[in-house]
């Protein structure tokens, strides 16, 4: 990977560059909660001060510019004889900027499930190949665990990648657009000094991690736990509420169903985010529902994330920014369940 | 005007009110834009507050409003008999609606209290399914009507209509609206039937749960949480039993 040094204002003129010709969307701040803290949201900016890049975390995932929770897929027009068909993957190049390095490992976990195999979505490529992304390093918060997941670093999925340096960002560049883009301000090459204060910086985050969940083994863990008593105890806990899977970064379930205009003249085919935790999750024909209990929804919700996605990528779904965890109302949390289900095999 | 070469029926509707405020009613006229449309798709033979129409030969009724005077049980059980298809429209019809509240107070004292010298003959107020069988039920205060053109649809198509059985946080996550929890307020979200697009919330105001409980809403949970965050036990009662749709122990 290329390295280089930014001032901070030639960053300013590069985010300025991009907003005089694209959407800039990034971390904005929306209003504060209850206790007094900001809450932010990723939202198009018009202006580089609108930014707030000192953001500890955004009520939802930027995947939502990737995956919508809602899209048509296709809209149709319906004759008295005939009906023709409309898809249209174009989009509008976009800029994210602020991007945690949890969020871009987000997005390439998503990558191998919709742009991989046999049937990559067009939806997805067209907005994932036409946003370009600028993302930020940042101390993690107390619940912060994407180290345990392996999910602090990126080494793919962006086009820059800024760490703080107070004076300079240190800029990592993640593909060759992102290097065309620093061509266009004054990017210097990087000194030892640069080199020295970021491993510090490095260090800094990584001693500054207060959760960690041990996934050494999950896998075979949640193999052995699957009769476990305690995903009762927390299923009774469950409200069903599908909002951990709203605010998941990689969480991409989904249903499809049509809308027809009143006068039955056109229709879409539209897609709705879901999720594995709903009552209609996992219902089919005959009213017959594969997960009719909120335990057996909420153990397969994590034995997706932390099982067979394993199996099918090496890499758990789970990218350790514990929104989940946060917009649960009634405290279900990755780092809980799991070390409850390590406690329960030690007994 | 076919679909897919398929001629969509043109049901006959009446529509009835029983004890309400008559604004799910007041929906039916909304929608403007595709009000000549949604007219098109139905004959409608009885509206009172609409229309100069009276017909007594209808498919489907749409019945607003609880039921809360032997007159009106009769009246219901007339159109009952006369409609293919009976359906509650809006949360009074669905589940008492508002006027639930009334069962909990002392009926000769409410009645003196509302009407003073002027008493009015009253019942406990009932939901429509407590008197006739419903065949569907469009809950909401009022009904929204986005959803009722979807329903209608269905009905012209002689498809079932599954209203959806998941809580409202589902849509009020995809609505980018800051949970009302974050912001201290109680909201009934988490245990109530989506479908409205979770206007209250996205406009600053909690859910009072006028759809009524989702499908298998784990209201004790529920309960035990909102104790946690410091809410009273009669604050969240009251709320629950605003709309008549939970049950609430008293």
């Amino acid at each position: 990977m290329l390295f280089r040094t930014l001032a901070k204002a030639e960053f300013r003129k590069l985010v300025e560059l991009l907003l005089a010709a694209n959407e800039v969307v990034g971390p904005k701040r929306v209003g504060t909660n209850v206790r007094g803290e900001p809450l932010h949201q990723f939202l198009p900016v018009s202006a580089f001060d609108e930014l707030a890049l000192d953001y500890a975390n955004t009520e939802f995932p930027p995947k939502t510019y990737f995956l919508p929770y809602r899209e048509d897929l296709c809209s149709y027009r319906f004759g008295d004889d005939d009906w023709t068909q409309d898809i249209r993957y174009q989009v509008h190049p976009r800029v994210i900027v602020g991007m945690h390095a949890c969020d871009i490992n987000g997005l390439v976990k998503l990558d191998k499930v919709f742009t991989r195999d046999t049937f990559p979505s067009p939806y997805y490529l067209s907005r994932r190949k036409n946003t370009l992304i600028i993302g930020i390093d940042h101390l993690p918060g107390p619940k912060c665990f994407c180290r345990s997941v392996g999910a602090d670093l990126v080494e793919r999925g962006f086009d820059l990648f800024l760490s703080d340096l107070d004076t300079r960002y240190f800029v990592a560049i993640g593909s060759d657009r992102g290097f065309g883009l620093l061509q266009r301000v004054d990017a210097k090459a990087i000194t030892d000094e640069d080199r020295a204060d970021y491993l510090a910086l490095r260090h800094r985050i990584a001693d500054a991690f207060e959760t960690h969940v041990d996934v050494q083994n999950l896998p075979s863990l949640l193999d052995i736990e699957f009769e476990s008593k305690l995903w009762k105890k927390w299923g009774d806990k469950c409200l069903s509420c599908g909002a951990c899977a709203m605010v998941c970064p990689t969480c991409y379930c989904y249903g499809v169903h049509e809308r027809v205009s009143i006068d039955f003249r056109c229709g879409a085919k539209v897609k709705q985010l879901h999720s594995c935790n709903l009552l209609d999750f996992a219902m089919v024909a005959g009213n017959h529902n594969f997960r009719p209990t909120r335990e057996s929804r909420l153990k397969y919700r994590y034995y997706h994330q932390h099982r067979g996605f394993v199996e099918a990528y090496d890499e758990p779904n789970c990218v350790g920014c514990n929104r989940c965890g946060h917009a649960c109302l009634v405290g279900i949390n990755p780092p809980d369940v799991i070390a409850d289900l390590q406690a329960e095999e030690r007994r | 005007m076919k679909y897919l070469r398929i001629e969509p029926r043109r049901p006959k509707v009446g529509i009835f009110d029983f004890t309400s405020c008559e604004g799910c009613e007041l929906q039916l006229v909304n929608h403007e834009e595709s009000l000549a449309d949604f007219l098109a798709c139905v004959e409608i033979v009885n509206f009172r507050e609409a229309s100069a129409a009276r017909d007594d030969t209808y498919d489907i009724a749409l019945v607003e409003g609880s039921i809360s005077r032997a007159d009106e049980v009769e009246r219901l059980k007339s159109i009952r008999a006369k409609a293919k298809t009976l359906v509650a429209f809006g949360s009074c019809a669905c589940f008492g609606g508002v006027n639930r509240l009334k069962n909990a107070c002392d009926l000769v004292a409410a009645n003196r209290e509302v009407y003073g010298a002027h008493p009015k003959e009253t019942l406990p107020v009932r939901a429509v399914k407590e008197i006739v069988p419903v065949d569907l039920e469009i809950p909401g205060c009022p009904v929204n009507k986005p959803e009722v053109e979807r329903i209608v649809q269905h009905l012209m198509m002689d498809l079932p209509f599954q209203l959806p059985v998941y809580p409202v946080c589902v849509e009020c996550k995809q609505r980018f609206t800051t949970c009302l929890y974050e912001r201290g307020e109680l909201c009934l979200g988490a245990i109530s039937r989506a479908g409205c697009d979770a206007p209250c919330p996205a406009g600053g105001l909690g859910c009072w749960g006028c759809r009524g409980p989702a499908l298998d809403a784990n209201v004790e949970a529920f309960r035990s949480m909102v104790r946690e965050r410091g809410f009273s036990q009669r604050e969240l009662d009251e709320r629950m039993s605003f709309f008549g749709g939970f049950e609430v122990r008293s």
